[in-house]
């Protein structure tokens, strides 16, 4: 074990050597990288900071739930305690049916409709207003709810909610498919740094299998130099979208006081960008793989 | 123990480097390849660290068949055997040192206990005063002692040089020879190609002749 790590440690060491050796040219390849990568990092930062503010695009969401005609009162009571008890629910009122009837008779011409009709034909009502959640999560609440006993029907306008989430959908097949693509050309820079240095490196490959080097050892470093240069790019990335999110604050704060909101765009959060960072190290890592399976087998001592 | 056994090598081009070979190296024995260039001499040192694989026949080396070795069990077959080159083959980015150090990190040495071992290898071939020279620095002579200790320093039990006085004066290449002797008296099986029949004039060793890539008796 012991000897296992100082081996990974030793491949490790020689990485970073190799890196010292011709800066330029790594320095260059890693902001490639890091450029072509800020556009899918950049578009998902977007959307992420557009669905975390969909709601105050769309104002407040407000469910009307109506009871059955014959729902009792301890039915009544039973979706009081419910509404209490849903997470995503801001606060919530219940209006009965002949409040609900009275404040229509406040309007003269219906007054006179409802004078004839004699019974109370209304329901009793529950207005919800919920927190600023996803279209999806919004219909998500409004079927829970049309699913307690005594509920007769649970109306909720949400087709701008779906607009906007049909929007952050075609977003969202942008990013994967830029991020694929330029994936796709990170490998493919990597994988040609890798051939390149394995061409120069090619006699002390060829010495080294000649005194008993196994494939793992002479791979490794090279593997560990393709992750080592995806984490740069990533890290890259990271740091240009940082400087984006920063200058565009800058200028949104002036905005965002005229139409005196509160607009902030917030970077990446941890879990994202540790994801960014090991996403990128594997696709340098990938880059790497492909590069040593086609080129180090063809160096061979003569 | 090496033991070759109706060995054929033939090119794809056709050329037929060795034909019908049969000899056996006992453990410890000291023996010489001798033959004009061309004569095989290199093909058959190859065929034993399997460089080179063997069109036909068996080869042996520490009871192992070379023959039908798989690839990957290539490399622990070669980390028993020290490789001494003609073109040295040494690195020229690193400091002598860091050559000889090279086997022993392949073969996930312990640190302190290498550096130690670089030392005694560097130490019997006179080069330890040079330890951190550059290997341009050095003549001819004194690369070829760096190629012997890379080759010995992780105590192999067969030692195979092809040609290692190749390019040197007289009194170096005797030196040199006195050096593989040495490894000899400790055990060591030394197999040593040369064309140089001079040097192997009143030699206790048994030599093995090549004539066109067959066995002279």
């Amino acid at each position: 074990m012991n000897a296992w790590l100082t081996q990974h440690w030793q491949a490790f060491i020689l990485t970073l050597k190799y890196f010292i050796r011709a800066p330029f040219t790594n320095i260059l390849s890693i902001l490639i990288i890091g450029i072509a990568f800020s556009l899918p990092v950049g578009v998902y930062t977007l959307l992420e900071n557009l669905q975390s503010h969909s709601g105050a695009v769309g104002g407040t969401p407000q469910f009307s739930l109506y009871l059955k005609l014959d729902a009792t009162k301890n039915q009544a009571l039973e979706i009081k305690k419910n509404l209490e008890e849903q997470a995503f629910i801001e606060n919530f009122k219940f209006i009965p049916k002949d409040q609900a009837l009275k404040q229509l008779a406040q309007n003269n011409d219906l007054a006179r409709v409802i004078g004839n009709i004699g019974d109370n034909p209304l329901p009793h009502a529950f207005v919800i207003t919920s927190r600023h959640i996803t279209a999806s999560k919004l219909e998500q609440l409004r079927a829970t709810m049309q699913a307690w006993p005594g509920v007769e029907y649970v109306q909720f306008d949400s087709i701008w909610a779906k607009r906007l989430d049909a929007m952050l959908n075609i977003g969202r097949v942008i990013v994967a498919m830029l991020a694929t693509l330029l994936s796709a050309a990170l490998v493919m820079v990597i994988f040609n740094t890798i051939r390149l240095q394995i061409l120069t490196k090619r006699e002390e490959i060829e010495v080294s299998k000649l005194i008993g080097a196994t494939d793992g050892f002479i791979n490794r470093p090279f593997l560990y130099f393709g992750a080592l240069q995806g984490f740069a790019g990533g890290l890259t990335a990271w740091l240009i979208m940082a400087i984006g999110v920063q200058t565009l604050n800058d200028e949104l704060v002036v905005l965002a006081e005229l139409y005196t909101t509160n607009f902030q765009l917030k970077h990446l959060d941890i879990k994202d960008s540790i994801s960014l960072l090991l996403f990128s190290s594997w696709l340098g890592w990938l880059g790497a793989r492909l590069s040593v399976a086609s080129y180090l087998w063809k160096i061979e001592p003569k | 123990m090496i033991n070759f056994n109706n060995v054929y090598k033939r090119f794809p081009d056709g050329f037929d480097a060795l034909k019908n070979i049969a000899f056996t190296i006992e453990s410890g024995e000291m023996v010489y390849i001798t033959g004009h260039s061309g004569a095989g001499k290199s093909t058959l040192l190859k065929l034993i660290a399997a460089i080179e694989r063997p069109t036909s026949g068996n080869i042996t080396v520490n009871g192992q068949n070379i023959s039908k070795l798989k690839k990957s069990a290539v490399p622990f077959l070669r980390r028993n055997i020290g490789l001494v080159f003609q073109d040295h083959k040494i690195l020229f980015d690193r400091n002598v040192f860091d050559n000889v150090m090279l086997p022993l990190q392949i073969s996930n040495f312990n640190t302190a206990m290498a550096a130690r071992r670089v030392h005694a290898a560097l130490d019997k071939v006179g080069l330890l005063k040079k330890e951190k020279s550059r290997p341009i620095t050095l003549s001819g002579g004194e690369r070829q002692r760096l190629c012997i200790a890379r080759a010995v320093v992780h105590r192999p039990s067969i030692l195979i040089a092809d040609e290692p006085t190749g390019n040197l004066d007289v009194d170096y290449a005797k030196d040199i020879m006195d050096m593989f002797t040495s490894f000899h008296q400790v055990g060591v099986t030394v197999l040593i190609a040369t064309h140089d029949t001079n040097l192997l004039q009143d030699t206790p060793h048994r030599i093995l002749a090549l004539h066109q890539g067959q066995l002279a008796i």
